[in-house]
């Protein structure tokens, strides 16, 4: 499925891996919660980039002891109303300290996109039939922000900021 | 930094220059404008067919607009109840070109208008924010319009002005990214004095001000009050949080709740609801560990905004008036009816010689809450000539001008009385609160506004209204209590017995600082019969009251049992 990146479609890295799918020999695969866990020796030991995957009801907390081997963690949203991964994300970050990549993918619409960004998501993936100008668009349309985000370190004023997006392309 | 120009006080400023309300700058501006094109950008991908209907509903909730029995309903914020002339008279020309000519102000002190088109949202958001005012987080499971009390920056107990926090706390939730799909809605409620008029153990969370050992002011915090199905009263979180650190405790507050409420049911998924599964020490616990390890200097309110929030609701310039009005005095004297309308309606004032007014928008025999577009406009006069052009909404469904002479009481109530708004029952009998019910609502077993007005005309006589003194009744159409029924000291809830509509009566409710919620007294009675039930709970009461007391401290004082009998012994 396409994946956005500062609202650009762009190649994807990774292999979102199902629970009961080989390993590829050679690539970064994204697996599942429980198989991280049946499998973390074997995946850390095979030497290639690998990420997990949370399920909205997975915290971030899951996963404070195997940061420092993920390259990626992705976030799902199984409808785009259930908004804990906005936490998670903001968790992963501000909390644990993560620098690697953070996804948000399942269903999510390009009013939401802004947000993920400020919470610290890197990329989105998106239905191939819902890429559009949109996910652009909906980085600019709003050029104000009341809150800090995850980048700002505290040398702006708590409340009012402008809010800057960069579009790759 | 915020604009902190305030408008000055000798040139050709509006007769509303001095309104205690929260002025745009440019920042607020651009984002307010942009936010208009946005849903009109929306609605266009709606029509187009590019979003579907499911994804549209979060985003016009977002922006206020509701879908109710016969129509639209758009519901526009009114920031911790205040308006100033301006603004009023903006919504009185919504009402009128948009609308069949009213609106209808709401127990979250904000107003609805009913019968909007969705073709004419847009040019009405658009119309709001020429005038500061907008229909963001009005609805939608996000952080709701922060409310307060209506009395702020005029009562005299107050430590620290609400308004200052709730504009900040509005500053702060507008599109948070974090917190804007939140399990369900989130409602705020903000007091600055030890009395609490703005019921806030009955909201999400609760902030009410005090002041520490040190003499520092903070606020003490209550989460998981609501009302609904399962009405709950919040449990004290934190005793202090000082003002500086509130929105970082709001943060972890917030998170917890996000992360660990129920979305698998609506009817359990708000915060009350998992406070009270979780238990509310181990909830309580879990937000202080947020708390603690949250970059807290990033939250930290920094004085500086403070001051520059606080100019926008500086006190208006006030006279050196002597603390008793002998015009005032001879006018009650001679006007019996301006005497009653004085007793009932009038609050002290921190300021000598003035007085807080209470429009009552509960004309005997009204709709609760409901305004005509020429009398929103005759109170913006009178707000300019009276209170320096400033109203405020109450949760009660009232107006309120803050800052009026005693001088100029009697004439500014003759006016009031003329376009019907000069109703002496506020906090009587007759201030009814009643939710739509079955005129609008999809959801209602009942309807509730008939029972209202019928209750108002069966207690019409202002003398005994008086006499029986403080009574405050509140009625919902279904148990989602948006009539507040809980916290009535008569509640009155609808409830459908094989498709007829059954009404249950609650008694001992109250929302304020010694908050409490209504027991029902048992089972309920037929749309014919409960006003007649009602008047057996008020003769009960007047045969048991000792002299001085209100209706609950009778209540408080006898129990229950005397009421139920008189209820159900003449069956
Ligand atoms: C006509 C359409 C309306 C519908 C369908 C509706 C629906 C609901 C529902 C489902 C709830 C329960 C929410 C929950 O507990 O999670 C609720 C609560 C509430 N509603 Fe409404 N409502 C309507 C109109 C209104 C109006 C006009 C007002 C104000 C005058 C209002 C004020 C409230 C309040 C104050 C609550 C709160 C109780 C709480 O916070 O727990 N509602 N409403
Ligand atoms: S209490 Fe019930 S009937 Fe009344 S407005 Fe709320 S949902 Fe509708």
């Amino acid at each position: 499925m396409p994946v956005l990146d500062h609202g650009r479609e762009i190649e994807d890295r990774w292999t979102d891996l199902a629970d009961d799918a080989a390993l590829p020999a050679e690539g970064g695969v994204i697996v599942s919660l429980e198989r991280w866990r049946a499998e973390r020796d074997a995946l850390i030991a095979r030497g290639q980039p690998v990420g997990v995957r949370l399920k909205s009801n997975q915290l971030a907390t899951e996963l404070v002891d195997d940061l420092a081997h993920l390259g990626v963690v992705a976030l799902e949203f199984p409808k785009f109303r259930d908004g804990r991964a906005f936490s998670a994300a903001r968790e992963l970050r501000e909390r644990f300290g993560y620098k690697g990549e953070i996804r948000a993918f399942g269903h999510i619409i390009p009013d939401q996109y802004q947000f993920l960004t400020r919470l610290g998501v890197d990329t989105v993936v998106v239905p191939a039939d819902r890429v559009g100008p949109a996910w652009a668009h909906a980085l600019n349309e709003i050029s104000i922000a009341y809150q800090p985000a995850l980048q700002d370190h505290g040398t702006v004023s708590l409340l009012r900021r402008h809010v800057k997006a960069e579009i790759k392309g | 930094m915020p604009d902190t120009t305030v408008p000055n006080a000798h040139s050709n400023q509006p007769a509303d220059a001095h309104a205690g309300v929260y002025r745009y700058d440019e920042f607020d501006k651009t984002f307010i404008f942009e936010r208009v094109e946005q849903f009109r950008a929306q609605v266009e991908r709606r029509l187009k067919g590019e979003i579907t209907e499911e994804e549209f509903k979060p985003i016009r909730l977002m922006n206020g607009l509701y879908l109710q029995l016969h129509a639209y309903m758009l519901r526009v914020a009114v920031p911790y109840g205040m308006l100033d002339s301006t603004k009023m008279r903006r919504l009185a020309r919504i009402a009128r070109v948009y609308d069949k000519g009213y609106g209808h102000f709401t127990t979250r002190q904000n107003i609805q208008f009913n019968w909007p088109e969705l073709k004419d949202i847009p040019a009405i958001l658009h119309e709001l924010a020429e005038v500061d005012m907008h229909a963001i987080q009005t609805s939608g499971n996000c952080i709701r319009n922060v409310t307060t009390d209506q009395f702020c920056g005029a009562a005299a107990d107050e430590l620290v002005d609400p308004r200052v926090y709730a504009e900040i706390l509005r500053q702060w939730s507008t599109l948070h990214p974090e917190f804007t799909y939140l399990p369900r809605k989130f409602k705020i409620a903000i007091s600055g004095a030890p009395h609490d008029r703005a019921a806030v153990q009955i909201h999400d969370v609760g902030l009410i001000a005090k002041k520490n050992g040190a003499g520092e002011v903070g606020f003490t915090v209550y989460v998981g009050g609501g009302l609904g199905r399962t009405p709950y009263l919040g449990t004290k979180a934190r005793d202090f949080v000082p003002v500086a650190e509130i929105i970082g405790y709001l943060e972890a507050v917030l998170r917890t709740y996000n992360q660990l409420g129920r979305r698998d049911n609506i009817y359990k998924a708000r915060i009350k609801i998992t406070v009270n599964e979780m238990g509310p020490e181990k909830f309580i616990g879990l937000i202080e560990e947020e708390y603690a390890r949250l970059p807290r200097q990033k939250y930290y309110i920094d004085p500086a905004i403070v001051e520059a929030i606080e100019q926008h609701f500086a006190p208006p310039p006030w006279e050196n008036l002597p603390a008793v009005s002998a015009k005032f005095e001879a006018a009650k004297a001679a006007d019996p009816a301006f005497a009653r309308w004085t007793r009932s309606n009038l609050s002290a004032h921190r300021a000598p010689g003035y007085a807080i007014a209470t429009i009552s928008v509960k004309p005997i025999g009204g709709i609760p809450g409901d305004i005509e577009a020429e009398q929103m406009e005759a109170v913006a006069d009178l707000a300019e000539r009276y209170s320096f052009g400033e109203m405020r909404v109450t949760h009660e469904q009232n107006l309120v001008l803050a800052h009026v002479k005693q001088d100029d009481l009697y004439d500014l109530w003759l006016a009031l009385d003329k376009i019907g708004l000069g109703t002496a029952n506020a906090g009587l009998i007759s201030d009814i609160i009643a939710c739509p019910g079955l005129d609008y609502c999809a959801l209602a077993n009942t309807r509730s506004i008939p029972i209202a007005q019928q209750i108002s005309e069966r207690f019409a006589d202002l003398d005994r209204q008086h006499d029986l003194g403080e009574l405050k009744i509140k009625i919902s159409g279904c148990i989602n209590a948006c009539g507040h029924h809980h916290v009535g000291h008569i509640g009155i809830l609808g409830v459908d017995k094989k498709g007829e509509e059954f009404f249950q009566i609650l008694l001992g409710g109250d929302a304020t600082q010694t908050a409490a919620l209504a027991e029902i007294v048992g089972p309920g009675f037929s749309y014919d019969e409960i006003v007649n039930a009602v008047e057996t709970v008020v003769t009960t009461f007047v045969g048991l009251r000792q002299p001085g007391e209100r209706f609950i401290d009778t209540l408080a004082r006898t129990g229950h049992a005397p009421f139920k009998e008189a209820l159900y012994a003449r069956a």
